[in-house]
């Protein structure tokens, strides 16, 4: 018996494919997982009902089938939503009501207090790049596996302050709590974050930890720079919300956001290391150039889904604080520009079929593009849109 | 409007020539040959038009006009722009419409465009896109599967007809479609899955074109179309109401508008003012919106929390009338008019002053009366000014820093609740502006304060001052007396700074330092207490230093320096002691407790002599009268761009995450070809295509590929 594979198809599925784990097992865990969510959410509704509003309680029920879809997705999301959850909710029980605790109790001084939880991850994150650095110099697998534990551990300490600074929001006074997505500070966090864990889920999918040291460079700059705005601005002190960032679309507009300029990021990490790979530097050391002009098509994929969405919000949102949709302000108009930039990538790329150093520097210049809109905006032009002033 | 229109060709030319391949555009002596060569030429326009390359350049040229207008500031007064890029460039960015590009001919010539290259491309991939979408190529031929990236080849051991029942099963349970072809050496089993991607395609492109469509239509087009087809002007906003002619005002009919409607307390409007270059339109209402009251709710930091007009709102036509109230992010639309809570304003509080003159021997402190927005002429209070009130706010909420910006690390870690030290909110009451414009026209503008500050334990009234509106305020800090509070101040200073009154003054100063029998020595201290008062009435501090450099020898300026500051601080003493004494209040004894007023005293009056004002404008009591600035929309394209921002999201995930499968099984007697296929080239293939492979090599009883 003669076979022909065609040369193409031998290189390769991934290693992580999952080599068809017992199905019975996998539906036991989905059942568990989703059982759980439910669970959460029914607690949540019968403990909060009351103080919530016809879009509190569609947001709650929404983030069940949401979430259950992620953890089928990506299954190690299950334990780091759980670990997240335990340890918020312990944050919160620890606090009992009264900020002055953040002091006293030893868990929340040096763990889980906001500020805590955020030094955590920003060292955490340090250190993993680090470990990736080293992985990639030594060629040592148990350095990047190191990284990528690390990297889960910052992104859980990241996502436990954010959540446990949303509790201690209230805690200034009920009218003054708020989600912490509204000033650069925050936003910093959850971009750090988001970035993180969209390495993470690619990082399982190609089996591959070799970008992690470029990828948690930029994750790095970023905590670098959060850090110096903490410490030489204050930034860290929890502000009440000005009226017209009171709104539901916050919620959904800033995390869409995110993950858009996530994914960029991350598609920008991929070109970079695309360039070098093709030029013969650092060579098997870097994933494969197919694996990284993968990534960076799926980054760039999932980010320009998400910025559309984002933007989509904004307009609405807009329509509702400005008056108007659309109105040519500066943020809006960088939106539309980094927008426009990755439209005409994918255009490229799906309908014209170009691949290779030109997408890749494309992409790396994306960045600067997509940096400008998110701080440059803020920094240098004046509008509506300045929340997150510098 | 015309050199617009020239510049569309021009621009597109330049980015196309580098763009367009040769031969694509049709040569000019065929252009010539008459009508068949005409009709080729339209289609090759089409054809330019609905390509990607067009495309791709209109949305580059698109990005870079953007940019123009973010870094070019929109919409300032002329002047403005003068200012910034001269005579020479200010009026040729003007007819390039850079400021407002947003609304310049050539920039929606571009977004024309891009709707019909968008419109032209989906009207030409319709027909290859639904064939696409609904075949399943069962007529591929061998030889093309074979050349596919994606095939295998398996040695059956199972008859063709078995083998064809294994695999329809398959492909029926994967979720794929399926055609057969019967063919002479065995039949084509063509499948595919994720059709629906391509429909992303259609409605991903349609949302561009309904987004374009309806930004258009609430943009400024249809404003400007009526001003170029119609009777309709712009007009100076300097004039009442009243006065507006009819060519700038706008019927309630009118398509598309946004527009300020200010409202002051008790007052009410139906109408919007829309700004159209430098001047104004005024858009009717098809209601009256009147305000009751403004609120303004506030954090206990002092940070406003909550804006709200209480408005009444009475359409004109039905006479229906019903209340409203209005916040920032709680929009009310009625009878296609959408208001929003854009802004405040005083809307002619009325404030009650005390003028304290500032000249010496002038008639003591006078009441005076007036509004927020009013212009007074003093001249029958003997002032050759007029007055300008510009505004009051009642709360003032400074950020007092106990400690400087950057807490370090210690107030880092500790939770972000309790990480509020630093920073200590007080309200300083409430604050008046003005303007005293002189006959010349040129105005200084004031700062007041109504309560007086305390700083490190000391009261002072705070009076801002600033001859253009460039400048910061600098402040003049009145010290309070104990006792007498800001009266003391006002008293030294007419007694200070009065000619008439120098010798007394100096006189008492000299007898007060030397009070022995040497009377001539007690003359040369009068005659030089005598000479500083002079220098400082004069020109303050300054004066004085001046006379010491020139009059004084090096080594012994430091001294005499000294000397002349104890004897200006000694004369402020002692005009203090004789206001007490005019005041019948008793007399105090020098020492160091006093020392602090008598510094305060003397800055301020230095700091008094360049105040510019003759007199101090002091607010004693006022009604508040707040308005609230709303905003009118209309924007009948609203819908059109909402359905289209629906569209765009579902067609981008669409065509993005709905992936175009189509795998083929070549049934032959001797051989299983598989091939397989995507839109979406990327590594999942490689994937998906190997546990095809492999499952349908069980399926048929081959063994499975090795790789």
């Amino acid at each position: 018996m003669e076979l022909a594979p065609s040369p193409s198809s031998s290189s390769a599925a991934p290693p992580s494919a999952p080599g068809a784990p017992a199905p019975k097992r996998r539906a036991y865990g989905d059942w568990l997982y989703a059982l759980a969510l439910v669970t959460g959410a029914c607690f949540a509704f019968l403990r909060y009902g009351q103080a919530m509003d016809g879009y509190d309680a569609a947001i709650l029920v929404l983030h069940v089938p949401i979430l259950a879809a992620l953890g089928r997705a990506w299954r190690p999301f299950r334990p780091f939503l759980a670990i997240v959850a335990v340890l918020a909710l312990a944050g919160i029980w620890l606090y009992q009501g009264d900020p002055a605790r953040a002091e006293q109790t030893f868990f929340l001084k040096y763990l889980i207090s906001s500020q805590a939880a955020i030094a955590w991850m920003s060292a955490l994150f340090f250190i993993a790049t680090g470990a990736y650095w080293l992985g990639m110099a030594a060629r040592s697998d148990f350095a990047e596996r190191t990284g990528s534990a690390l990297t889960w551990a910052a992104s859980v300490m990241g996502a436990t302050g954010l959540f446990v600074r949303w509790y201690e929001s209230y805690l200034l006074g009920p009218d003054i709590g708020h989600i912490p997505i509204s000033n650069l500070y925050e936003v910093f966090v959850l971009f750090s974050l988001i970035t993180a864990l969209l390495y993470l889920f690619y990082e399982g999918r190609y089996g591959t930890r070799k970008l992690g040291a470029f990828v948690l460079l930029t994750v790095s700059i970023a905590v670098a720079f959060l850090l110096w705005y903490a410490f030489t601005r204050e930034a860290y002190q929890i502000q009440p919300l000005v009226p017209a960032l009171q709104s539901y679309w916050m919620k959904v507009h800033v995390p869409a956001n995110f993950v858009g300029y996530g994914g960029f990021a991350l598609a920008a990490m991929a070109g970079a290391a695309h360039l070098l790979v093709s030029r013969g530097i650092l060579a098997g050391r870097l994933p494969a150039p197919k694996v990284l002009e993968d990534v960076m098509y799926k980054a760039i994929a999932i980010g320009f889904a998400f910025f559309t969405i984002a933007t989509i919000l904004g307009a609405l949102w807009a329509a509702e604080a400005w008056g108007s949709y659309w109105s040519w302000d500066p943020k809006e108009t960088w939106a539309l520009i980094v927008w426009l930039n990755y439209a005409i990538w994918l255009h490229m790329r799906l309908t014209r079929g170009l691949r290779g150093a030109m997408l890749a520097w494309w992409a790396l210049g994306g960045l600067l593009v997509t940096t400008f809109a998110f701080l440059g905006v803020n920094m240098f032009l004046s509008g509506l849109h300045s929340y997150g002033s510098l | 409007m015309m050199g617009d229109g020239e510049s569309v060709p021009f621009l597109l030319s330049l980015f196309l020539s580098g763009l367009v391949p040769d031969g694509f555009l049709p040569q000019r002596p065929r252009m010539q040959q008459g009508a068949s060569a005409r009709v080729s030429a339209i289609q090759a326009l089409i054809e330019l038009l609905s390509s990607m390359r067009f495309a791709i350049s209109l949305l580059t040229v698109l990005a870079i006009a953007s940019i123009i207008g973010t870094v070019v500031q929109q919409n300032e007064p002329a002047n403005a722009y003068l200012n910034q890029f001269g005579q020479f460039w200010e009026p040729v960015f003007a007819r390039m419409g850079l400021y407002s590009v947003y609304g310049a001919g050539w920039f929606l010539a571009i977004l024309a465009f891009l709707v019909l290259s968008t419109m032209l491309c989906i009207i030409r991939q319709a027909t290859p896109m639904l064939r696409e979408m609904r075949g399943f190529h069962e007529h591929a031929r061998e030889v093309s599967l074979r050349l596919f990236a994606h095939h295998a080849s398996l040695v059956p051991t199972l008859p063709p007809q078995a083998r064809r029942g294994a695999v329809t099963d398959y492909l029926a349970g994967e979720g794929f479609r399926f055609r057969i072809d019967e063919r002479e050496d065995g039949a084509l089993v063509a499948a595919r899955q994720g059709g629906a991607g391509r429909i992303g395609y259609f409605l991903a492109h349609t949302a561009i074109v309904l987004i374009c469509a309806g930004g258009l239509l609430d943009g400024d087009l249809p404003l400007a179309l009526q001003m170029y087809l119609g009777d309709k002007a712009p007009t100076s906003g300097n004039r009442p109401v009243a006065d507006i002619p009819a060519s700038a005002r706008l019927g309630p009919d009118n398509w598309s508008y946004r527009g300020n409607v200010y409202i002051p307390e008790g007052g009410s409007a139906d109408f919007a003012v829309l700004n159209a270059g430098d001047g104004i339109l005024l858009q009717s209402l098809p209601f009256r919106v009147a305000l009751q009251r403004f609120r303004i709710d506030y954090y206990a930091s002092g940070m406003p929390r909550r804006y709200a007009s209480d408005l009444v709102i009475t359409d004109n036509d039905s006479g229906e009338r019903f209340e409203r109230t209005l916040e920032v992010n709680k929009p009310f639309t009625y009878r296609g008019v959408t208001l929003f809570q854009s802004g405040f304003d005083d809307g002619g509080s009325r404030l009650r002053f005390t003028v304290r003159d500032l000249a010496p021997g002038a008639h003591p402190p006078y009441p005076f009366a007036g509004e927020v927005g009013a212009r007074i002429p003093l001249e029958t209070l003997g002032y050759g000014y007029t007055l300008e009130i510009t505004g009051f706010r009642p709360i003032n909420v400074e950020n007092m820093a106990a400690t400087a910006p950057g807490g370090g690390f210690e107030s880092f870690f500790g939770g972000g609740a309790n990480a509020q030290s630093g920073k200590k909110p007080r309200n300083l009451g409430p604050s008046y502006t003005f303007k005293l414009r002189d006959a010349a026209g040129q105005a200084r503008e004031f700062s007041n304060y109504m309560l007086p500050v305390e700083i490190d334990g000391r009261w002072y009234l705070y009076s801002g001052m600033r001859a253009s509106q460039m400048e910061p305020f600098s402040y003049l800090r009145i010290p309070l007396d104990g006792d007498a509070g800001v009266d003391a101040w006002f008293a030294i200073r007419h007694i200070f700074f009065d000619p008439a009154r120098l010798d007394a003054l100096a006189a008492r100063f000299a007898a007060r330092n030397l009070d022995g029998d040497d009377s001539t020595l007690r003359e040369r201290l009068k005659e030089a207490a005598g000479h500083t008062l002079a220098l400082f009435a004069d020109g303050g501090f300054a004066a004085i230093s001046e006379f010491i450099e020139k009059s004084i020898p090096e080594a012994e300026r430091e001294r005499s320096g000294a000397a002349f500051l104890q004897i200006i601080q000694g004369l402020t003493w002692d005009a203090w002691m004789i206001a007490r004494e005019e005041a019948g209040q008793a007399a105090l004894e020098p020492g160091e407790a006093h020392a602090p007023f008598v510094r305060d005293a003397l800055i301020a009056l230095a700091d008094s002599s360049r105040y510019g004002a003759p007199f101090y404008l002091q607010l004693n009591a006022y009604e508040q009268r707040q308005a609230t600035v709303l905003q009118a929309t209309r924007s009948p394209g609203k819908a059109l761009v909402y359905s289209g921002a629906l569209l765009l999201a579902l067609g981008v995930f669409g065509m993005l995450y709905i992936r175009e499968r189509r795998l083929f099984v070549l049934l032959k007697n001797d051989e299983t070809l598989l091939a397989m296929s995507s839109n979406r080239k990327t590594i999942d293939l490689d994937e998906t295509f190997a546990r095809h492979r492999d499952a349908l090599a069980a399926a048929l009883g081959a063994t499975a590929p090795q790789n």
